[in-house]
């Protein structure tokens, strides 16, 4: 189960970074003044609120291998490499994740003043050091407590691998329920694990935020 | 793609009936359960009001696979006492566990929105209504309620979505739900096509609820104005005071 609990974290871990910049990439299309753009943002958006996460691992996990083969064949044939389990949760949390979070990173650079933009451009700042010393603290500090509502919400998707059979927490346990036959101790004992993971990662936010908002005096 | 649902329309409907079943059955359920859960955090003694926090906080905070296996094959370590107690016949049916624990783990996360509304009503509604020599009932149905409800009307919304995308999860315990039956067509198949059409039918119906939604929150707050819905915690403020006006 330990061994399991480490595949659980390490799957959100490796979620989070490419989650995380697809988010923004999304957010920022959504913001954009080209109508296609904004189009594709919320197409994406919709679409990966709208289905079920269980459902997106599926398309992914067999849809990946069924691309995979086909490229094979049209290639030259040969066996196809199987597609690794964590890829596929990797990227099928990773778009549920990006998909969420650019809700909340849109509405935090809605919250940042245009003004802001603009002051910039005087002092000569270019796009990029605009957007990585002028926009993206205020975004972080805006954003956070949504962000650490996905956050939450990945940890717990994550258990959804189990059912493509990547050994996690939730699968690991399966099997020790197997062995044990006590069913009700062994799934409680998950419970406890993943209620812990949850809490840690609440606090360890939750000190981060309250540094982020040192400078302001009614610290939300 | 299109035999695909030609062949197997009838599975498919089948399914999605079950799903609706299931969403319907645990947002029924689990509503009064909320309700009782806020109050009794609002208006409990030290004890309880931390019993339902530790509730909530306990349901939030894990996976609801997790929760639907403790459930489901938990029971099974209780056969002997939940046969004599007559209780097992309702545990065995894989359909009347998820419903169980859909039902448990919705009224939690309920729970802390109408708790979160019901604590955004200002203190003076309740002293006025007491003033008015209105029962506590009376405070509560007619006066702290509906202006609760307003404020609790996107975020319930939201959580009804989420309770419709979870019911998937119902598939993994052998009910065939949408997602159940779309996964016997798949291993019939090997068709990744019905996973796709799957996908559509669960985006047509959340979509086609976000829009019924929306025209009840229209509905609901014409006497405010419509205000801009993403200004909810305004909207409480605003019908707060119109009201002790």
């Amino acid at each position: 189960m330990l061994a399991g609990a480490s595949i659980t974290l390490g799957l959100a871990i490796a979620t989070l970074p490419p989650g995380l910049a697809l988010g923004l990439a999304l957010a920022m299309s959504k913001a954009s003044d080209t109508r296609l753009v904004r189009a594709f943002g919320e197409g994406v958006t919709t679409v990966f609120r709208g289905v079920p996460e269980l459902l997106t691992l599926f398309l992914v996990y067999f849809g990946g291998q069924y691309l995979l083969s086909d490229l094979y064949s049209a290639l030259e044939g040969g066996q196809p490499p199987e597609i690794s389990r964590f890829a596929a949760g990797v990227v099928a949390l990773s778009l549920v994740f990006a998909a969420y979070s650019s809700e909340v990173l849109f509405s935090a650079m809605l919250g940042i003043h245009g003004g802001q933009g603009e002051a910039a451009e005087a002092l000569g700042l270019g796009r990029f050091q605009t957007f990585r010393f002028v926009v993206f603290p205020q975004l972080i500090r805006l954003a956070l407590p949504g962000l650490a509502n996905n956050w939450l919400s990945l940890v717990k998707d994550t258990s959804l691998v189990s059912v493509i059979a990547l050994p996690d927490l939730m699968r690991q346990t399966t099997s020790a329920v197997g062995v044990t036959k006590a069913p009700f101790v062994m799934f409680g004992a998950a419970c406890v694990v993943y209620l812990v993971i949850s809490a840690a990662s609440s606090l360890l936010i939750g000190a981060y935020s309250s540094s982020l908002n040192r400078g302001f005096a009614h610290g939300s | 793609m299109i035999n695909l649902v030609l062949e197997f329309w009838p599975k498919l409907l089948n399914g999605l009936i079950v799903t609706c079943e299931l969403v319907g059955l645990s947002i029924i359920l689990g509503s009064p359960l909320a309700l009782i859960l806020a109050l009794l955090r609002v208006h409990g003694d030290a004890l309880v009001r931390h019993s339902a926090s530790l509730y909530c906080f306990a349901l939030r905070g894990t996976p609801l696979l997790a929760q639907l296996f403790l459930v489901y094959y938990g029971a099974g370590q209780f056969r002997p006492s939940l046969e004599a107690l007559g209780l097992w016949q309702f545990f065995r049916s894989p359909f009347i566990c998820t419903v169980f624990a859909f039902t448990l783990n919705t009224a939690a996360y309920q729970a802390e929105i109408l708790y979160g509304a019901l604590r955004s009503i200002a203190p003076g509604q309740e002293e006025a209504g007491r003033m008015l020599g209105l029962g506590a009932v009376t405070r509560l149905l007619h006066l702290r309620l509906p202006q609760a409800l307003i404020v609790a009307l996107r975020p319930l919304g939201n959580e009804y979505v989420m309770v419709m995308k979870a019911s998937a999860l119902a598939s993994v315990v052998t009910v065939y739900d949408l997602m159940g039956e779309t996964r016997q067509i798949f291993a019939k198949t090997f068709d990744i096509g019905i996973y796709v059409i799957a996908a559509l039918i669960y985006l047509v119906v959340v979509e086609l609820f976000r829009r019924f939604w929306s025209l009840i929150e229209q509905r609901m707050t014409r006497h405010i104005g419509n205000v801009s819905i993403s200004a909810v915690g305004d909207v409480g403020i605003a019908s707060g005071s119109a009201e002790a006006v």
